[in-house]
């Protein structure tokens, strides 16, 4: 019972943490069309940022300017990379943020290097607010819950209740109309597109400290990422969330269980092989959940593709 | 009695709330010129897309030969003898215009999926792309992308692919769109040219056109074929003259 | 690639020789090519070469012919590779009378094999949707790697020796040289098996479908059987690649079938130029010796990759082929001389900048990550120390001033372009 609310707790943190990458991704794609594969990427910069400016200024002030900076690149990336390339139609758009999304990675190993810095949660928040049994909960993983409800809620705000918010909502749901207009108004291309990849870069400042911040950072969050909004349902927000709390919490209660898949063998009246080196199945007897956990993410969204291809939420493709 | 070439029995279609197409009733006969005219917004484009597979119906049933077309997907209708044109100039742009009007032969001419023969070594298909070039009068482009070529030729080119499959009832969508008065009597001739023995069902806009190439007229307004009949007979109907032609005749003149 | 050169009625039935040319030079110059280089290493590398060449035009045949783009092509080749490696066990196990030459062929298959499961359900649709599926398939089977220890090999990977199969006109594959003529074979054969393919009904089709899917299925072919035609061939192909690298290397391990493979190929594809069939053969040509040559001047090879591929992807997007490809105009009318002067006058500057520019990324990276005290290096054969001033300067100073020339030159040559594209050209 324990285990489970801890579980609970982690997955959403994550889910979270997924949710503020996918959303701005969502936004974007909903928007112009493109599918940013340089998101992820943006997030590290987030927190590569932040840490630049925390060696500075301390964490508090990374926090407010790293996502703005971030930001900038990314309106300044759409300005004068992607209007270029969206002449050649959505693919092309495509190769482009892969390339910048190799590009970012190269360019932050030459600042920073290729080790893991030391970038860490400020002291203040640095102690268990309160335990669970015998499992200590951070204060910093409820500062990052609270961090990403409060975006989400804001999200939410301007998207329902302001005049910008209303032309992105068109743009979900007749994207052709939007598009047309869009092309009169690049400045709201450039301003979402800078608005999500400021989202990224926040998640990256936050949870740079918690899952560190290092080179490899974009691509280990950043296929989990297409993967979030495939299965949500290209284009849908709410799609966006159902789908990152749902693999917040599927890949951590895997990573923690204690299932071995040697016991549905058994269960399916198969005898354990004496010599395990010699079976064709030794793969299977030996499998655990929390080996299979990472990879769960992907089996999902293949199922869900075959079964519902336009996702969970999803009412339209590409 | 032989099957209509296409029936409409009671077409619908709804886009959320509103319905488009308002129960159409509609039976051309093998090798009829038929027309389909009305008011912009009357639904013709949409008819056509129902027709086509393009947008499923919400609720009655198409036939082309008397079969019936229900959920049957673009190629299949295609494969079953209908063949259409868009309103928009739907081509294949970067392709060279021999190659448009050669792909769009390889499945009548049997081709299917196959990856064992060459296309440039079928004489048949080479022929019989040359020789709808020359119908088309696009031999002298033969080799240019056919996304360079001017508009009318990109019309006519439109109007080659639509025939080349050799599909028996053709679709026009407002074929001299946008065209200059010697630019749409080019594609008058062509379409007269090619659709000889065949079943031709058009939206036009151009009376001149219609009244020119049609041998039967059906008029679409709010969703509904108010009067369908002979040119002449057409035009004198009191109903149509109210609903449409008469300001498009005043307009004409 | 000849086919628009043909405009008299006279019509090739048959093999003509303009059409076998290129084939024939090119085998030609795979022959000669181990008398010219003949190190151990430039024979590796030759090899990684042709392997690029058949993977990065299996590659084509979905992006550029098909229209489709996939962020997990690497795993058909590696799946193909494993089962090789694995074949290879087995051979040498239970001495199987199977000739190492044939190999690639099961590779073949079995690439085909995965492709026509994981098509079955990708190519319903193209563009994004197809990528992302692609992607995530791509990291499901990546990560199975690890996972599935008895296929995959777990961490370490699986091994063989390809020299334990039945002798092949008594040759058992010991020599690099050997295994070059080998793979040299199969590239001879898999393009040109990839050309004639893209010359098939289907393979015209596949462009068709790739340039407008709706108008396709107003001719009669389903989009989505004319994709997955073309998918399960591009995983034949890739299958044949990976059977080529068990052979050459003798190990595959969980790279083979990563994400940085899959980008990396299409880095290749794209660089080299999609809309052309032998733009992915210059892109691996190129790609495989920035990796070899440029690796060993600079830790920083990656980063000035990637740079030339974002440039690639925003200014030519036709890729390396489509700027060459561009020039046949100007040619065909002989004007190409014209051009000359103006390409000397913009593009040496314009290469000098970018040269010093490179220069000061190197300072400016040593700086930053050499140990501390130490600020003796070498660029471009220069001995310099980068805690003095000049070397900053002279950099930054020599790219401002080659990117002014360049600059001030360019109208020239955007003029002279004109002139040597336009018919009347030189006299007007």
């Amino acid at each position: 019972m324990e285990l489970i609310l801890v579980n609970l707790i982690d997955g959403l943190v994550y889910g979270l943490l997924l949710f503020m990458l996918s959303a701005g991704l969502t936004l974007i794609f909903s928007m112009m069309g493109v599918l940013n594969f340089a998101h992820a990427s943006f997030y590290m910069l987030g927190a590569y940022f932040a840490y630049q400016i925390s060696t500075y200024m301390g964490f508090w002030m990374g926090l407010l300017i790293a996502p703005v900076v971030v930001g900038i690149a990314g309106a300044g990336v759409e300005r004068y990379g992607l209007r270029r390339v969206h002449q050649y139609g959505h693919v092309p758009e495509l190769i482009f943020t892969f390339g910048l999304a190799l590009l970012i990675e190269e360019f932050v190993q030459f600042i920073w290097g290729n080790s893991q810095l030391p970038y860490n949660e400020p002291a203040i928040l640095d102690f268990a607010l309160f335990s669970i049994g015998s499992n200590d909960i951070a204060a910093y993983k409820v500062f990052m819950i609270f961090v990403s409800i409060g975006i989400f809620l804001a999200l939410l705000y301007v998207l329902t209740r302001t005049r910008v918010g209303m032309v992105i909502q068109a743009a979900l749901s007749y994207p052709r109309t939007v598009e047309n207009l869009g092309h009169n108004v690049p400045l709201v291309f450039m301003g979402v597109f800078g608005v999500g990849t400021g989202l990224a870069g926040l998640a990256g400042v936050i949870a740079g400290p918690q899952l560190g911040t290092f080179p490899g950072m974009a691509i280990l969050l950043g296929s989990i990422v297409f993967v979030t909004i495939v299965i949500g349902g290209l284009g849908s927000l709410w799609g966006a969330l159902v789908a990152s709390l749902l693999i917040g919490w599927m890949t951590t209660f895997a990573a923690s269980s204690s299932f071995q898949f040697a016991d549905i063998l058994l269960a399916l009246g198969m005898e354990k092989p004496a010599e395990m080196s010699e079976s064709a199945l030794r793969d299977l007897w030996t499998l655990t959940l929390p080996q299979i956990g990472p990879i769960l993410p992907y089996m999902l969204m293949v199922l869900v593709l075959v079964v519902r291809p336009y996702g969970l939420f999803g009412k339209r493709d590409a | 009695m032989t099957a209509a070439a296409l029936e409409l029995d009671g077409l619908r279609k709804s886009f959320g709330k509103t319905e488009i197409i308002r129960g159409v009733n509609l039976s051309i006969a093998p090798g009829e010129r038929h027309a389909i005219i009305g008011p912009n917004g009357a639904g013709k484009s949409t008819l056509f897309n129902l027709i086509t597979g393009r947008f499923p119906n919400s609720g009655g049933k198409v036939s082309l030969h008397g079969n019936d077309l229900a959920g049957k997907a673009p190629f299949e209708i295609n494969r079953m003898g209908l063949s259409r044109s868009f309103q928009i100039t739907n081509i294949f742009p970067k392709m060279s215009v021999f190659e448009n009007v050669r792909c769009s032969l390889l499945w009548s001419k049997g081709y299917k999926y196959s990856f064992w023969t060459m296309v440039s070594k079928s004489q048949d298909l080479t022929d019989a792309a040359d020789a709808i070039l020359e119908q088309i009068n696009l031999t002298a482009r033969r080799d240019l992308p056919a996304g360079v070529l001017s508009y009318a030729e990109q019309r006519a080119l439109e109007i080659g692919i639509t025939m080349a499959g050799g599909a028996d009832v053709i679709m026009l969508d407002e074929p001299t769109a946008g065209m200059s008065h010697s630019e749409t009597d080019y594609i008058v001739d062509l379409i007269r040219k090619v659709t000889e023995n065949k079943t031709l069902i058009m939206v036009e806009h151009d009376m001149g056109v219609v009244f020119g190439l049609a041998d039967y007229i059906s008029v679409l307004v709010y969703g509904e074929i108010i009067a369908t009949g002979r040119p002449e007979e057409v035009r004198a109907n009191p109903k149509v003259q109210e609903a449409y032609l008469g300001a498009a005749l005043e307009e004409e003149h | 690639m000849s086919d628009t050169t043909q405009k008299t009625a006279v019509r090739p039935t048959g093999v003509t020789m303009s059409m076998a040319l290129p084939w024939l030079i090119a085998g030609a110059f795979l022959l000669v090519m181990p008398y010219v280089f003949t190190s151990n290493s430039a024979i590796t590398i030759m090899n990684q070469m042709a392997i690029t060449i058949i993977f990065a035009l299996s590659y084509n045949m979905l992006l550029g012919q098909a229209g489709m783009l996939s962020f997990g092509h690497a795993v058909y080749m590696g799946v193909g590779g494993f089962m090789c490696v694995h074949i290879m066990n087995y051979v040498e196990d239970y001495s199987i009378p199977l000739p190492l030459p044939l190999l690639p062929l099961f590779g073949g298959l079995f690439g085909l094999g995965l492709a026509t499961i994981v098509g079955s359900f990708s190519t319903r649709r193209a563009g994004t949707v197809f990528a992302m599926i692609s992607l995530g398939v791509g990291e499901l089977i990546a990560a199975c790697s690890i996972i599935i220890v008895a296929f995959f090999g777990g961490e370490e990977g699986v091994s063989g020796d390809r020299t334990m199969g039945l002798p092949f006109f008594g040759n058992e594959f010991l020599q690099q040289i050997d295994v070059y003529y080998l793979i040299s074979f199969w590239v001879m054969l898999s393009a040109l098996l990839m050309f004639l393919f893209s010359r098939t009904p289907v393979g015209r089709m596949a462009n068709a479908v790739r340039d407008n899917p709706e108008r396709a299925e107003f001719l009669g072919y389903s989009a989505r059987w004319v994709r997955y035609y073309s998918f399960c061939a591009a995983g034949f192909f890739a299958g044949i690649a990976g059977g080529l690298f068990a052979i050459s290397y003798e190990i595959l391990t969980a790279e083979n079938l990563g994400l940085l493979l899959s980008g990396e190929i299409l880095l290749i594809t794209f660089l080299g130029g999609v809309g052309f069939f032998f733009g992915p053969i210059i892109g691996a040509i190129v790609f495989t010796l920035l990796q070899t040559v440029l690796s060993l001047q600079t830790e920083l090879w990656q980063l000035y990759v990637g740079a030339l591929f974002v440039a690639t992807v925003m200014f030519f997007p036709g890729g390396l082929a489509g700027v060459l490809m561009m020039h046949v105009p100007a040619i065909r009318l002989g004007n190409a001389k014209l051009l000359v002067v103006p390409y000397i006058k913009t593009l040496i500057p314009a290469t000098i900048g970018i040269l010093a520019i490179s220069g000061f990324i190197e300072i400016l990276f040593y700086s930053r990550h050499a140990p501390v005290g130490e600020t003796e290096m070498t660029v471009f054969w220069t001995d310099i120390d980068t805690a003095s001033i000049v070397p900053w300067i002279v950099t930054v100073g020599l790219a401002l001033v080659c990117f002014w020339i360049t600059k001030r030159n360019a109208p020239e040559l955007v003029e002279t372009w004109h002139r040597a594209n336009a018919i009347d050209g030189g006299k007007a």
